[in-house]
C-alpha cells in the first residue's frame, strides 16, 4: 500500500492555480525529494496532503485516510514541519517539547521529552528560549518535535533552507536513520545534493507535475546533451553560443564551459560552428546533472506559462 | 479516543498558554496594575455634579440683603466667588474667557426693592456649554434664594405659618442620598475595567499565533477548535477574576463604596460577563489576521459600548432607538446588574432578566467563534 496516494489535486488561490492536477505516489519507507522552483506549488501540495488545506479538486489518501474527510486521523500520525519555524519561541525547547508530547498525549510526557531530547542532541539546551537558539538548533527542534509522536510519515517542507553544511548533513543522516526504521519521507528542497539523497525525486513547476523517478531516471527522461569545453576565451566562447539554435544552457564551471541542449543534432552543429572560430577550444561530451535538468525545466516551463 | 475534546490537549494549551503569559512580564503586568490605575484615576476624577465652580459678583452694593444673599449662594457649595467683578463688561469677559462658570449680578436697587416688598431681582448667567456643569447649581438656586431672603428680613417664622397647608413635596433620594459620584461610577469601572482588558487580551491571542507562524503548527496537531478556544479563553478568566478582586478591594478600601446586596450573586454574574467578553475578543480574533486589525476592531467596539451603555451618561435619557442600540452591549446589562446589587441590595429575581441576557451573549459569541474559527489555512 502506498503511505501517499493522492490523484489530480487541484487548488486556485483566487484565479490563479498553485496546483495544477498534482498525482502523487509514495511507497512506505521511501524518502522522496519533492523539487521545484520558489512559488511552485510544493508547501500547497503538502499542506493539502497533511489536511491543512482542502484542494478544491482530486482525491486521495495519505497512510489510508481520506484527505478529505479524515484530516484529524491524518494529523494524529503525520508528522510535519514547516517550512517557517513555528514553535513557540517564548517558550524553551522543553517546553515546547512537553507542550507537542501533552497535545499528542504521549504518556508519560516526561519520558517521551526526555528520549527525544536525548536522541537528538538537545538534552543539554532543554532550559533555553526557542527565541535564542539559531537556525540549526531550531530545525533541529522543529524535527524532534515532529518526530516525538512516532509518526508513520514525514512531511518536510524545506527542512533545511538556511542551515550550515554540517547541520544539513547530520540532518540528513538522521532522516536516512528514521527510514531505515521503516518511516516515509517527503522533503522538499532546493539543493541538488539533497536531492540526490533522495530515493525518488518529484519535479513540480507552477503547479504542474513535470517529472518523477529516481535521480538517473529524471537525467535520463529529460534527453538532454550535454558537452564540456575547454581553453582559453571562454567568455567571448560563452557568448559566440549564447541564443544560437540548439543551445538552451551555456554556463561556466570554474575552468570549463557546460553547453547543454535538448536537440543533440542542432547542439552539435552549434558547437561545430563555435570551434571554427575558437581554435584552441576542444569539445568533450559530458555528463548531464540534475541540475541542468532542472534549470532546462524551469525555463521550459516559464514558456509555458507566457 | 475523542476527536472533539480532550481534557489532556486543553491542559497542553492551557499550560501553555501560561507559561507564555508569565513571560510577557508587561501585558502581565498591564493586566494588574492598569485596572488599578484606572480604578484610582477615574474613580477620584469623575464627578457628575460638579461643586465648587468658580463665579464672579457683580454688586455695587455692600447692604445686609446682598450680603445674605452672596453667603448663601456659597454655602450651597457649588458657588466659589473668586472674582469681583466692577462691571457687566468685565464679568463677560470673564466667562468669554472660561475663567467662570457663572457671573452674579446683583442690582444696586436689590436692597431697596426687598424692602419695599416690590419684587426684587438677581441674575444669575451660567455658562451652560457642558449642561452637567451648570445644572446642579442651577437647580438648588430658587429655594436657597428665598430663604435667604426670608432669613434675612427676620420673616422666616411667618413665612413657615404661611405655607402650612400648601402641597409639600417629599424626595427621597434613595441608594445614594448625597449624591456621591463614586457610587455610580465605581461599579461601573468593574464592568469597564473587564471589557477594556478581556476583550482585548483574547482579541489578539489567536491572531498572534497567526502571526508568529504557530498557528501553522497548532492546526497541523491533533487539537480540536474547542480545544483551542477554551485553552485561549480560560486562562483570561483566571486573570478576569484576579481584576474583580484588586477591583473590589479598591472600592472598599480607596472610596467606601456601599456593598449591600449579595457578594455570590455578584461575583456569579461576573463570571457570566467576563466568559461573554473573552468570547467576544476571541470571535473578533477568529475574523482579524493581525494583531492590528484585532486592535482596530476592539476599538471599534469601546467606543459606543462605553458611551450607550449608560457608564458615562444616563442610559434613561437617550432616545429610543439608542437605548435599543446600548442593548446589543454586554456591559449595559452588566452595569445594571452591579449597580443593583451593590447598591441598592438586588437580589436574583430583579437580576435575572439581565443575567439572562448575559448568558444569550455567552452562547452567541461561543457559537459564531466555532464556526468562524478555520480549523484548515484555506
Amino acid at each position: 500500500m502506498n503511505v501517499i496516494d493522492v490523484r489530480g489535486l487541484v487548488k486556485r488561490f483566487g484565479d490563479k492555480t498553485v496546483v495544477d492536477h498534482v498525482t502523487m505516489t509514495v511507497a512506505e519507507g521511501e524518502i522522496v525529494g519533492f523539487l521545484g522552483p520558489n512559488g511552485s506549488g510544493k508547501t500547497t501540495t503538502i499542506r493539502i496532503m497533511c489536511g491543512l488545506l482542502t484542494p478544491d479538486e482530486g482525491e486521495g489518501t495519505v497512510l489510508g485516510f481520506d484527505i478529505l474527510t479524515d484530516a484529524l486521523s491524518i494529523k494524529r500520525e503525520v508528522g510535519y514541519m514547516t517550512q517557517k519555524f513555528s514553535f513557540y519561541e517564548d517558550l524553551t525547547i522543553g517546553e515546547n517539547l512537553e507542550f507537542v508530547a501533552r497535545l499528542y498525549r504521549l504518556k508519560p510526557v516526561e519520558q517521551h521529552v526526555a528520549r527525544t531530547l536525548e536522541e537528538l542532541g538537545l538534552a543539554s539546551r532543554r532550559n533555553q528560549l526557542a527565541g535564542t537558539l539559531s537556525g540549526g538548533w531550531k530545525q533541529r527542534l522543529a524535527l524532534a518535535a515532529c518526530i516525538m509522536h512516532k509518526p508513520k510519515l514525514l512531511l518536510l517542507d524545506e527542512p533545511t533552507a538556511g542551515v550550515d553544511p554540517k547541520a544539513r548533513r547530520e540532518f540528513w543522516d538522521e532522516i536516512h536513520r528514521l527510514a531505515g526504521g521503516g518511516l516515509t519521507v517527503l522533503v522538499s528542497t532546493h539543493y541538488m545534493d539533497e536531492a540526490e539523497r533522495c530515493h525518488r525525486i518529484s519535479y513540480i513547476s507552477y503547479g504542474k507535475m513535470l517529472a518523477t523517478g529516481t535521480v538517473d531516471e529524471v537525467v535520463k527522461n529529460a534527453g538532454l546533451t550535454t558537452f564540456v569545453l575547454q581553453g582559453p576565451k571562454l567568455d567571448q566562447v560563452a557568448e559566440a553560443l549564447q541564443g544560437r539554435p540548439g543551445v538552451d544552457q551555456v554556463a561556466p564551471f570554474g575552468a570549463t564551459l557546460h553547453v547543454v541542449g535538448s536537440d543533440k543534432a542542432a547542439l552539435e552543429k552549434a558547437l561545430a560552428d563555435v570551434e571554427k572560430e575558437h581554435k584552441d577550444v576542444t569539445v568533450t561530451p559530458g555528463e548531464t546533472s540534475l541540475e541542468d535538468v532542472f534549470i532546462q525545466f524551469m525555463s521550459g516551463s516559464k514558456d509555458n506559462m507566457v | 479516543m475523542n476527536a472533539v475534546f480532550s481534557f489532556a490537549r486543553l491542559g497542553a494549551l492551557l499550560i501553555k498558554e501560561f507559561i507564555q503569559m508569565r513571560r510577557d512580564r508587561i501585558t502581565f503586568a498591564m493586566m494588574l496594575g492598569v485596572p488599578l490605575m484606572q480604578l484610582v484615576l477615574f474613580g477620584f476624577a469623575i464627578n457628575n455634579d460638579p461643586k465648587s465652580l468658580p463665579a464672579a459678583l457683580v454688586a455695587t452694593s455692600s447692604d445686609p440683603y446682598t450680603r445674605a444673599m452672596v453667603s448663601a449662594l456659597q454655602t450651597t457649595g457649588y458657588y466659589r466667588f473668586d472674582h469681583v467683578a466692577q462691571s457687566a463688561a468685565e464679568a463677560e469677559f470673564l466667562m468669554a474667557r472660561g475663567d467662570v462658570s457663572f457671573v452674579v449680578t446683583i442690582p444696586a436697587d436689590f436692597a431697596r426693592r426687598v424692602e419695599r416688598g416690590d419684587n426684587p431681582q438677581i441674575l444669575i448667567e451660567a455658562d451652560a456649554t457642558d449642561p452637567s456643569v451648570a445644572s446642579g447649581a442651577i437647580s438648588t438656586l430658587g429655594t436657597v434664594a428665598s430663604q435667604a431672603l426670608l432669613r434675612a428680613q427676620g420673616t422666616q417664622d411667618a413665612a413657615r405659618e404661611a405655607a402650612r397647608g400648601q402641597l409639600d413635596v417629599v424626595v427621597h433620594r434613595r441608594y445614594n442620598p448625597e449624591g456621591v459620584s463614586q457610587y455610580n461610577i465605581v461599579p461601573g469601572l468593574l464592568g469597564v475595567i473587564l471589557q477594556m482588558t478581556m476583550v482585548m487580551m483574547t482579541a489578539m491571542a489567536l491572531t498572534r499565533e497567526t502571526e508568529r507562524g504557530t498557528m501553522e503548527n497548532l492546526l497541523a496537531m491533533p487539537s480540536s477548535p474547542l480545544e483551542i478556544m477554551l485553552g485561549k479563553v480560560l486562562p483570561y478568566l483566571v486573570v478576569g477574576a484576579v481584576q474583580v478582586v484588586v477591583v473590589l478591594v479598591a472600592a472598599k478600601l480607596l472610596f467606601g463604596i456601599p456593598f449591600v446586596g449579595s457578594l455570590t450573586l455578584l461575583l456569579s454574574s461576573v463570571l457570566v460577563f467576563v466568559l461573554s467578553l473573552v468570547l467576544l475578543g476571541y470571535t473578533i480574533s477568529t475574523m482579524a489576521r493581525s494583531q492590528m486589525q484585532a486592535m482596530q476592531l476592539t476599538f471599534f467596539f469601546f467606543l459606543p459600548s462605553l458611551l450607550l451603555s449608560g457608564f458615562m451618561f444616563p442610559y434613561r435619557g437617550m432616545p429610543g432607538w439608542a437605548q435599543t442600540f446600548g442593548e446589543i452591549f454586554p456591559l449595559t446589562h452588566f452595569l445594571r446588574i452591579t449597580r443593583a446589587v451593590m447598591l441598592k441590595g438586588a437580589e436574583l429575581p430583579a437580576v435575572a432578566t439581565e443575567i439572562g441576557w448575559l448568558v444569550v451573549f455567552v452562547a452567541l459569541f461561543a457559537g459564531v467563534a466555532l464556526v468562524r474559527f478555520r480549523r484548515t489555512l484555506d
